[in-house]
């Protein structure tokens, strides 16, 4: 009991995920200010902005729904935090696993993009209502490649498990290169699912102010943050322990080193594709996403379904 | 109960998309613009009458302060007109030296437009780009004028500064960084996918339409508008250098760009040629203080299109009336036009696209139709009076403090 209070509190939990994702902000930042010929921000700036927002006075709308407003954030951080106790992070066991829960842990993270979606719609500020409703579009298109991306690698390996998923790739090496087109496909849906360019179309700061976060200010702010950054580190663990499933067997160091830099080498390549992209426009997103990333990612799944006949 | 399927949303007149106090309000349904009501008047500085209530010298110093972007422009526009009056021939060396300025403002207004038009499609990496080009014209302005922005080059009878050889040598490695650069920006430009994916199609004006509002500069001329000043009414050393009016028949955002990129291209074969034709001999003859009775009007191409000075002297040392139309009110009139049945996603872009600059555009403006009596006109203790009066209907009143204070100053 006190172990897994441990755990879930402590490593890898929410207090040793906080700091990697304060962390992996500022990779993200010093990149993108690197690769835009700016200097960026020090290390610890991150941090400083959390604690400086937690220090300011929150304002909450009058005509907004205070509870629904309030709870928000900390839903936000509670799901993303409970989605990583599923993911395998240096071993081939998660700290808690079942049949299914790759579907959970899905479902986990569609929830913060749902938390944005209530939490700015009851704001009641019309910027952040039209981000509100961008954030929920947004959401059908990314969400659909996304999951077929992730259910394909979990199609090959016959297992609705995340656990097991990393124990076959570890038993079966080299076949996560199967699953490059479903990484691929995954990766600019996160993209999505982060809100970050060129899908930060809920958020786009020249038209609507900051979208569902605009009335946002103070405690609340920096949790809702936060939650945004651990959403990132969880999602790139995901897409670690799916599609770059190796080296689960090193020592527990080792391992560990490992899977700090298979999150950041993910991380990196966010903050790339960032970099190098305008923003789209909400009509060319959904276009994108269901003419191009779905059928990449039905391709995936026949592909499995072929090597899956064939190999096993 | 509220209507969810359509509603206004105000852009400005405090908006992240804006740069200026500027007010449009939009109204929306879903995600497409239904209409825009724009409101002009945010920025209101009375520069105009300003004029009225100076010499003509230190006239050329207001309004060079119109534009923190154009301000050669304007400042040149304005000499120009005075020195029509007054009959005075400047030297050819002060009118290279304008063309040079000019160009150079060309240049640093059109790469900061770039930049500006990055952020508002979210590329926020153009817009770092751009802006640390920018930094080279500027510096080169700064060893020229002394300034970065408002040069203060510019005096009736010719210029205030001289450059010599080793600016000129400067210059010229400075022109071809920069040209190196823009032909990195025009090929990421025409290139880059998702830049493309914003800009055509968007905002579009075509060229019935351009001709029918009036658009001038880059915004008239992406639409196939063959319209500019230097060509057309060749002012400073325009007449004596060769080079391209620049079109295209895109009539959209992407053409603008395009426009904006390609002259850029054309501005630094001015400067060339500008830096190495300049002329010996002196840079300013002397103008008389009193300028003689008349009025002109001087037409000036500046980065955002053709600007409009108008001065009227009745002989005294101070003009009578100065007017000045600055191009953004030109353009801004087929702002509303090129937003129709567009998303709200464009909207930035395609205010941006015009290069808008509204405190040199904001003007009061009395209307008086005939045969209504109604005045708009409101005066200062009118104003002062409302503004007591919206305040204690709102809760806020001063009056009896105002009293305390008048009692306090009395028994001290």
């Amino acid at each position: 009991m006190l172990k897994d209070l441990f755990y879930i509190l402590v490593f890898p939990g929410f207090l040793f995920l906080s700091l990697f994702a304060l962390f992996a902000e500022f990779i993200d930042r010093k990149l993108y200010a690197r690769l835009q010929n700016r200097v960026g921000p020090p290390w610890f700036q991150p941090l400083a902005d959390f604690i400086k927002l937690s220090a300011k006075e929150d304002i909450i709308p009058a005509a907004a729904n205070q509870n629904i407003f309030k709870t928000m954030p900390v839903f936000v951080l509670a799901s993303v935090v409970t989605a990583f106790l599923y993911i395998p992070l240096w071993k081939e066991k998660a700290l808690f696993s079942f049949n299914g829960d790759v579907i959970v842990v899905l479902y986990l993270l569609t929830i913060p993009t749902l938390g944005f979606f209530v939490g700015g719609w009851y704001s009641s500020s019309l910027f952040a209502r039209i981000g509100s409703v961008r954030t929920i579009t947004q959401l059908f298109t990314y969400e659909v490649p996304l999951f077929m991306g992730i259910l394909a690698s979990a199609l090959l390996a016959n297992t609705w498990s995340l656990s097991e998923m990393t124990q076959f790739y570890s038993a079966h090496p080299y076949y996560w290169v199967f699953n490059l087109i479903g990484f691929a496909v995954s990766l600019l849906a996160l993209l999505g699912k982060l809100e970050k360019t060129p899908f930060d179309i809920p958020e786009a700061e020249t038209e609507i102010v900051a979208g569902s976060f605009t009335e946002y200010s103070g405690r609340l702010l920096a949790f809702l943050r936060l939650g945004i950054d651990i959403e990132m580190i969880v999602g790139s663990a995901l897409l670690s322990a799916v599609f770059l499933p190796f080296g689960f067997n090193l020592a527990p160091a080792l391992g560990f080193i490992l899977f700090l830099v298979k999150v950041l080498f993910i991380v990196c390549l966010l903050s790339l594709a960032r970099t190098v992209a305008a923003r789209l426009r909400i009509d060319q997103m959904i276009s994108f996403c269901w003419k191009y990333l779905t059928p990449l990612a039905l391709l995936q799944i026949v592909v499995n379904l072929i090597l899956k006949a064939g190999l096993l | 109960m509220h209507d969810s399927h359509k509603f206004k949303i105000p852009i400005g007149p405090q908006h992240p998309a804006l740069k200026e106090p500027e007010s449009f309000s939009v109204a929306l349904k879903g995600e497409k613009i239904m209409g825009v009501d724009i409101r002009l008047g945010y920025n209101h500085r009375g520069i105009e009458k300003a004029c009225e209530e100076r010499t003509f010298l230190q006239d050329v110093y207001l309004v060079e302060r119109v534009c923190g972007i154009c301000s050669h422009s304007h400042s040149t526009c304005f000499v120009q007109a005075v020195e029509e009056i007054a009959g005075l021939e400047i030297p050819a060396r002060a009118k290279y030296l304008r063309t040079l300025i000019a160009e150079l403002e060309r240049v640093h207004s059109h790469l900061l437009w770039l930049g500006v038009a990055g952020h508002e499609i979210g590329f926020d990496t153009l817009l770092m780009y751009t802006w640390r080009d920018r930094e080279i014209v500027m510096d080169i302005l700064a060893q020229f004028t002394g300034n970065r922005v408002n040069y203060g080059l510019n005096t009736i009878g010719g210029v205030r500064r001289d450059i010599d050889a080793s600016q000129v040598k400067d210059a010229l490695k400075a022109v071809d960084t920069l040209e190196e650069r823009t032909k990195y920006y025009i090929e990421i430009a025409t290139s880059e996918v998702t830049i493309i994916k914003r800009l055509s199609g968007v905002g579009v004006l075509s060229y019935e339409d351009a001709i029918r509002l009036d658009a001038v500069g880059p915004t008239a001329r992406a639409s196939g508008v063959k319209r500019d000043v230097r060509k057309n009414d060749p002012y400073a050393a325009y007449a004596d250098v060769s080079f391209d009016i620049i079109t295209d028949d895109h009539s959209d955002v992407y053409g603008r760009t395009v426009v904006r990129l390609k002259e850029l291209l054309e501005s630094f074969k001015i400067i060339r040629q500008v830096l190495h034709n300049l002329p010996a001999g002196p840079i300013v003859i002397k103008a008389p203080r009193k300028i003689p009775a008349g009025e002109a009007i001087s037409r000036y191409e500046a980065p955002r299109g053709e600007d409009v000075h108008f001065v009227k002297s009745n002989g005294g040392e101070k003009p009578e009336r100065a007017k000045i139309r600055a191009p953004t009110l030109a353009n801004v009139q087929a702002v509303k036009h090129m937003l129709k049945d567009r998303f709200l996603a464009d909207m930035p872009i395609v205010i941006a696209a015009i290069d808008p600059c509204f405190s040199c555009t904001d003007r009061a403006i009395e209307i008086s139709r005939p045969g209504e009596k109604r005045k708009e006109v409101i005066t200062w203790p009118a104003l002062h009076d409302y503004s007591i009066g919206w305040h204690r209907e709102h809760g806020i009143d001063f009056s009896a403090l105002n009293k305390k204070l008048k009692k306090g100053f009395k028994t001290s």
